[in-house]
Formats: C-alpha cells, structure tokens, sequence
C-alpha cells in the first residue's frame, strides 16, 4: 500500500493575504487532503473565518479531499457554539478536542486530528464506532505503536495518519506564551503571535534551540521530519503523512515527500532540500525509535 | 462538608494521610498504568488490599488512579488492574482514557469511575461526553479552569467535580503534553512520568549549579540558592531578548483562600496533588486542608497555616484560578 | 526557606572535631549490623528499590568528619564509614539532622532538596527510589538502637533521648498511628 499525502491545519497566524496566498498555491501541491481551519486560538478567527468557505471551495475545485478542523483546546462557550456549528457546513470535520464528540450527529463520519489523545486499539475502537474514519496520531507514539494502531486501523476500518513534517506539536495550554513574553495580558495579547510565522523560538540558557511557542501552544523548535522513515511507516500500515504549513516553498516541500513516497529521491536528498527552510534549522524524527523525541541521528545534509 | 482527597505514594502515607484526616485517598499500582509511576512509590495488589480495608474501617475512602494512557499492543495490564483494584474493593477508579473508559464501563460496570484530570475535560460538552457515554459519576477539573467557569459548568453538568488546591502545578492543559517526551522519551500519557529523575543531572559549573534534563539545561542557579528540580516547564528560557521563566515560575498551587469560592461554584471535592512526596509531606497539609474544610462546614474563618516551605519554588500561586495567570 | 522558621539544626564544628580522631572500623561494624537489622525487619524496603536494589549510595553528613557509603551490591546490605568518598552510583550530602529527620517522618524530602538542605549528585533516580523506600519502611532508630542493645536497652534510650536534647536532631519516629493498621 502507498502512502498519500495529508496537509494539516495551520497552526500558526498569518495574515489574510498570506493565508489566501498559500492556499491558493495549494491547489498545485501533490497532496491528497487538506485539514483547514483554526486549530490553536479562538481570537484569531475572526480574521480569518470568513474566508475559509473560499478557501475550502479554492482546494475542491483543485480535487482535494477537505475537512474543517475544531479548536485543539475548547473552554469558552463561544467556542463551544463555534465547534457545533462546524457540523453544519457539510464537509468531514477533524475534531482535535473531545469535547467535539458531543456535537457529532449520530451516524456522522468524522476525523481525528493528531491532538487528540489515541495511543492504543481501544481507543481507536472506539472512536471508529463513533464514526471515526481518519485518524492522524499523536506525534510522541512510537513506531511499535503506530503499527499495532494500524492494525486495529485496517479491522475498523479506518485510515491511520502519522506526523510527517513540521515542528511537533507537544502542549497546549489556557495560557497563552507569546502574550506573556511581552508582558500582556491573553485578553489584550494585540495578536502579537503572529509575528512569528513559524513560531517564537525559546533556547535554553546555554543557547541551544529547544523548543517554540504559538500563542497557547507549545512545539518543538526542531522541524519533526518523516523523511528517513517513510519506508518503515508504510510497512507498519501507515495510509498518510500529515505535513503542517510552515513558511516558504511549503509545495517544493510536498512535492519533495511526493517524490521520497514514489521512491525517487534519498532520504538525505530529501533533507538536504528541505533544511535551508526549516524552522528551527534542524530537524527531528526520535519520536520513531529514538532515546528522545528531539533526537535526530543523520546527517543534514547529504 | 467538601471531600478533602489526598495523595499516597505508599502505603504509609496513606495510613499517614487518612490519620491526618483526609476523607478519601488516592493512590496507584507500581507500575506505568498511573501518572506518578515514580521509582520506589506505588502499591502491590497485597499492599492495595490492605491498605483499603484499614482506610474503611477508618471511614475513609480509597481511589485508585489508572490515569496513563494505555500502550498499543499492551492494553492487558491496565485492563488486569483494573479487576485487581475491584477486587481490592477500591471506592472508586480515576481513568483518562477514552479506550479504557470503554472497557471498564463495559467489564466493570460496578466500579465506580471518575475522570481523571489527565483527561483534560475542561467544558460542560467534555463532561457530559464522558458522564453520558462511560458512566462517569465525578470529573476532576484541569487545572486551566477560573473559579468562574468552574461554576459556570457547575450548572451544565451532573456529576460531582473535584478541583485541585495544592500541590505541583501543571501549567499545560494535562494529559496533552509531551514535552518530557519531546526531552526524554519519557512522557506522562506513556510512561506515567514529567521530567523523569532518571534523566535529571547536577552539574556544577562555575559558580552555577545547573540542573539538565534529558541533556536540555533547565535552570542554573548560583549554588546556594534554592535550587528547583528541572520540571521542564518550570525552567528558565531565553526567547529573543527576553530570559526568564516563559511557561511558568517554579510555583506551586495553594488556593486555600479559594475554598469558599469553590464551594459556591458547586465543587464536591477538593483534591491534594503530591503522591511522589513523605508521608511528612502529607500529613502536614492534610491537617491544614482538614482544619480549613471543617472551618468553613462550621462557618469559621479559614485557619491558613504556613505551608510555603513545602512547595516547590517555595512559592504559591493562586494559579489559573485567577484569570490573570492566563 | 524565606518565611519559616524551620531550620535544620547543624552540628556545632566542635561536635564534628571531637569526632574526627574516631577509629571507623567500628563504627562501620555498628551501622552494618545495624542495617542488616533493619533490612530483616522491613524486607519491604528493599522490594521497593526496585531497579536500585544493589546500587551504592554515598550519604555525605556534612557536619560529621566522615562519610558513609551504604553498600547494596550482590544482595547484601553493607555501611562502612569513609574519610574520602569511594565509588558510589550515588550521592546525597546534607547536615546529618536532615537524613535523621526525613527517616523519621519529621522532614519531607523534596522540601529538603528544594530549600538545597539536601544535595543530590549521581543517579537521582536512584536517590528518590532509596528516600521513598525509607519512608514507606517508617523506620525508629531510636527503637532499632534500643533492641540491639538487649539488655543495655534502657541506657541506651536515655542516651538516644538526652543527644536529641543536646543536638535538635531526630532519633526516633516523630509520627505514630491511632490504633491497628496491620
């Protein structure tokens, strides 16, 4: 079985133009699906809701599958009403918060985003009875767990997605870092987060890059890449790598995955074309099988 | 009266905290089905036995947390824990897991099930998912939550709500964290452990004490300052021009002052975080916490005995309770 | 340690260099059997190290003239007193009172090392697994002393209770249980 390729919600702020921008370029990338919508902050939606309808008809236009993202961490009822609403629209919904199944129709079919907690076939089972039909796992399950996943994934009947590109999503939380660092309080933040388009880098006291904040998200500063596992993933069952927008030639970056999918280009190749862009200037893949999630044992460059 | 739960690491702080006067006390098995799967801590089956049938005869209740995320490939020892804490005659379960919420609902239907903080149900729809689907009779609230939205949810919910007052605080939305992971390979959801010791190392340097987890440098403190432990989103960062604490200072709960509030707002019980403390530890603040509790059943000012000396940081925080913390 | 008064009392120097012509092949004699006392008595306690069950730990009393490595290595259970530090997988160094008191139930350990009374080097895991072991064990040396003494038993809990006097150091289990647990 070969794998496809699956773009994940943005997960950062950019503005109107640069969000229309990248995924109006979209249209083109060798990708299978894409998730749209926001998945880390609430007040960042009005800048940008009106214009989802427009971008999700944009991408159909171009044959993507697509589906709305929920929030990743839903508290107010503002919120709660907004998640509801997502249901309506008549597209599949990636729910990266539990508190979404409350409001799935009977019968609907849905999609679990990779902050949802899934680590093992129960919960899976479950989920798929639920209505589940595609689930892209949390990035800290290792390669053991990603194959007995899929396992359970092909008996259910759902299609199991990994990490594939992109700093790692690792905590979410009610407060909010990048309003914090500028001594602001959440409720005034001035949307300073989107500043950083690929997230604000915090170093530790010696100076090495560790990990980065995005509002009320924490990720890793290492840019997480799939690229000297794809074959090991596809043996475990994987149907999808999940790549997340960053800044730059984000399609050179899908095509890339395309081509190391279609075996037509190295690992280290691969790495090597994409490392001037990456955020964070090196990358990260020991969530797999390594000592540690931030571990990366290849060379950078080929 | 508000339920005062408890923390026991062992058997003898369990004896310690239900002695101090805790109503119900919480504990684990030792191993990685629980959150605080810390080395030396943690109950056998023998021990767990024991210990409840002292805790009932005192009148105290005894909850047992399976609150990590079970292993793909290895769901059997959490599901073989679960029947060993029935038959223990355990007062309740805590579990986080939708898959093992499923199971124990469906094998272990009697067991009555609370939903752990790990399971980061922070809305009235979360709760009503879980007391609807599995049965869940009581949901402990994350520690994100405002005192007025702990009440606010009061009024959409039907279960009992147990908040927590004191102790280690985790700043991340909890159970969705992977930081330590990310650092270690260690992880609260797999392995039941944050900013493992197995991977802590001292290392003076100059005239600073470093303290590094999984080789990332946490904190560095002149030596003869108090030094924290290096919980990793305690440490000290540096983003751009800006060095400090970017997550959280090295702070811990202690929201006492609150109870009243938390009372009003409908909280049912009120929960102790420290299962990897002493029995000394636990003893203390389970008589500061009893005496509070008894205070406001009988409608005396809250005594507020000194607690800071026990905190990590030295230092409490009202936490997210206040909505400035956000 | 800003606003509170608990205070770890120290050994007075003089105390510690009265100590120092001391011969500690009998004292390593006496805290061996000691310790193998103890393990007989609570088997629980090394159940609970686990992984560490045959690690060395090096506690560093530093107001006392030596130190003190607490073998565990093949199954035995060994203390020998030291002048220099021998090979252990870890250290633990603080004023003699905090490793008495955090054995007797009097001080918590974590308070201990975030106030830096207690200073860990080497495997702190192994250093968590061995402090909730002993707390688990509820151990009272001052009764241990006591039993070993047989018949010198009363003299020795009039000595035990007059140094606690003398030094604000904890001896005996400061906290006790209503009724039957067992």
């Amino acid at each position: 079985m070969t794998m496809d390729l699956t773009v994940g919600a943005n997960l950062f702020f950019w503005t109107t133009d640069a969000t229309r921008g990248f995924y109006e370029r979209l249209r083109a990338a060798p990708v299978t699906r894409v998730v749209v919508g926001e998945v880390v902050c609430s007040k960042r939606l009005p800048f940008w809701e009106h214009d989802i309808p427009l971008i999700v008809a944009t991408l159909k236009d171009a044959g993507k599958e697509v589906a709305l993202s929920t929030l990743g961490l839903i508290t107010l009822n503002r919120e709660r009403s907004k998640t509801k609403d997502l249901f309506d629209m008549g597209l599949p919904v990636e729910i990266n918060d539990i508190t979404a199944l409350k409001h799935i129709p009977e019968g609907t079919p849905f999609w679990v985003g990779p902050l949802v907690n899934v680590y093992n076939e129960g919960t899976l089972a479950y989920l798929a009875r639920r209505g589940a039909t595609r689930i892209c796992l949390p990035p800290e399950l290792p390669l053991k767990s990603i194959a007995a996943l899929c396992k359970a994934g092909k008996e259910a009947g759902v299609a199991v997605e990994v990490w594939g590109h992109g700093r790692l999503p690792l905590a979410m939380s009610a407060r909010c870092y990048h309003a914090r660092l500028h001594d602001r309080a959440k409720d005034n933040c001035q949307f300073i987060c989107g500043a950083d388009l690929d997230g604000r880098e915090v170093d530790t006291l010696d100076g090495q890059a560790f990990l980065s904040v995005n509002g009320v998200q924490t990720l890793s500063a290492a840019t997480g890449c799939a690229a000297y596992y794809t074959e090991a993933l596809a043996e475990a069952g994987v149907s999808a790598l999940r790549l997340s927008p960053q800044t730059g030639d984000f399609n050179g970056l899908c095509q890339g995955y395309a081509d190391r999918l279609a075996g037509k280009i190295a690992p280290a190749d691969l790495v090597a074309k994409l490392l001037p862009e990456a955020p964070g200037g090196r990358f990260a893949d020991g969530f797999f099988d390594g000592p540690s999630g931030s571990d990366w044992q290849h060379p950078i460059s080929a | 009266m508000m339920e005062l739960v408890c923390p026991a690491g062992t058997p003898a702080a369990l004896r310690a905290a239900v002695e101090a006067g805790a109503h119900a006390v919480y504990c684990g098995f030792s191993d990685e089905t629980n959150a605080r799967n810390f080395p030396g801590l943690n109950f056998s089956t023998e021990e767990l036995t024991a210990a409840v049938s002292g805790a009932h005869k005192r009148g105290a209740k005894v909850l047992v947390a399976l609150n990590t995320f079970p292993r793909a490939g290895a769901e059997k020892l959490w599901h073989q824990r679960l029947a060993d804490a029935e038959s223990a005659g355990v007062d309740a379960v805590i579990l986080a897991d939708i898959g093992l919420l499923d199971y124990a609902a469906t094998h272990h239907p009697k067991l009555r099930r609370h939903l752990s903080v790990q399971a980061a149900a922070s809305n009235p729809d979360a709760i009503n998912f879980y007391a609807e689907t599995f049965d869940v009779k009581r949901v402990v609230l994350p520690r994100v939550l405002t005192v007025q939205e702990i009440a606010a949810i009061s009024k959409e919910i039907n279960v009992e709500t147990e908040a927590f007052v004191f102790g280690g605080l985790c700043v991340m939305a909890e159970g969705r964290c992977a930081l330590s992971s990310y650092a270690t390979g260690l992880s609260p959801n797999m392995n039941g452990v944050c900013s493992p010791a197995s991977h802590v190392v001292y290392a003076e340097e100059g005239p600073d004490l470093a303290a590094k987890l999984g080789g990332f440098t946490i904190h560095r403190t002149p030596k003869n300052e108090p030094a924290p432990y290096p919980t990793l989103c305690k440490g000290c960062f540096t983003s751009g021009e800006q060095t400090g604490h970017v997550f959280e200072d090295p702070v811990s709960l202690d929201a006492r002052h609150l109870i009243p509030a938390l009372a009003k707002a409908g909280v049912t019980a009120l929960k102790i975080e420290g299962r990897q403390r002493s029995r000394a530890y636990v003893a203390e603040v389970v008589r500061a916490f009893r005496a509070a509790t008894d205070a406001l059943a009988e409608g005396r000012d809250l005594p507020l005995a000194e607690l800071a000396r026990l905190t990590e940081g030295q230092q409490a925080t009202a936490g997210a309770y206040a909505k400035t913390w956000r | 340690m800003s606003d509170h008064d608990q205070t770890i009392p120290r050994l007075p120097s003089l105390m510690g260099r009265a100590m120092r012509p001391l011969p500690l092949a009998p004292l390593s004699v006496t805290l061996s059997m000691l310790a193998r006392r103890i393990a007989t008595r609570h088997p629980g306690l090394f159940a609970r190290l686990g992984q560490y069950r045959e690690s060395r730990f090096l506690l560093d009393p530093t107001d006392l003239p030596f130190l003190l490595l607490l073998d565990l290595r093949a199954g035995g259970v060994k203390v020998s007193a030291h002048r220099k530090p021998p090979m252990a997988e870890a250290r633990i160094a603080g004023p003699i009172a905090a490793f008495l008191g955090m054995m007797h139930g009097a001080y918590d350990g974590d308070a201990l090392f975030f106030s830096r009374d207690l200073v860990v080097e080497g495997d702190t895991s192994a250093v968590v697994a061995l402090r909730n072991a002993i707390d688990d064990a509820e151990l009272d040396l001052a009764a241990e002393l006591a039993e070993m003494a047989g018949p010198l038993k009363p003299f020795v809990q009039q000595a035990v209770s007059l140094a606690e006097k003398g030094s604000g150091v904890v001896l005996h289990r400061v906290d006790t249980l209503a009724g039957d647990w067992t």
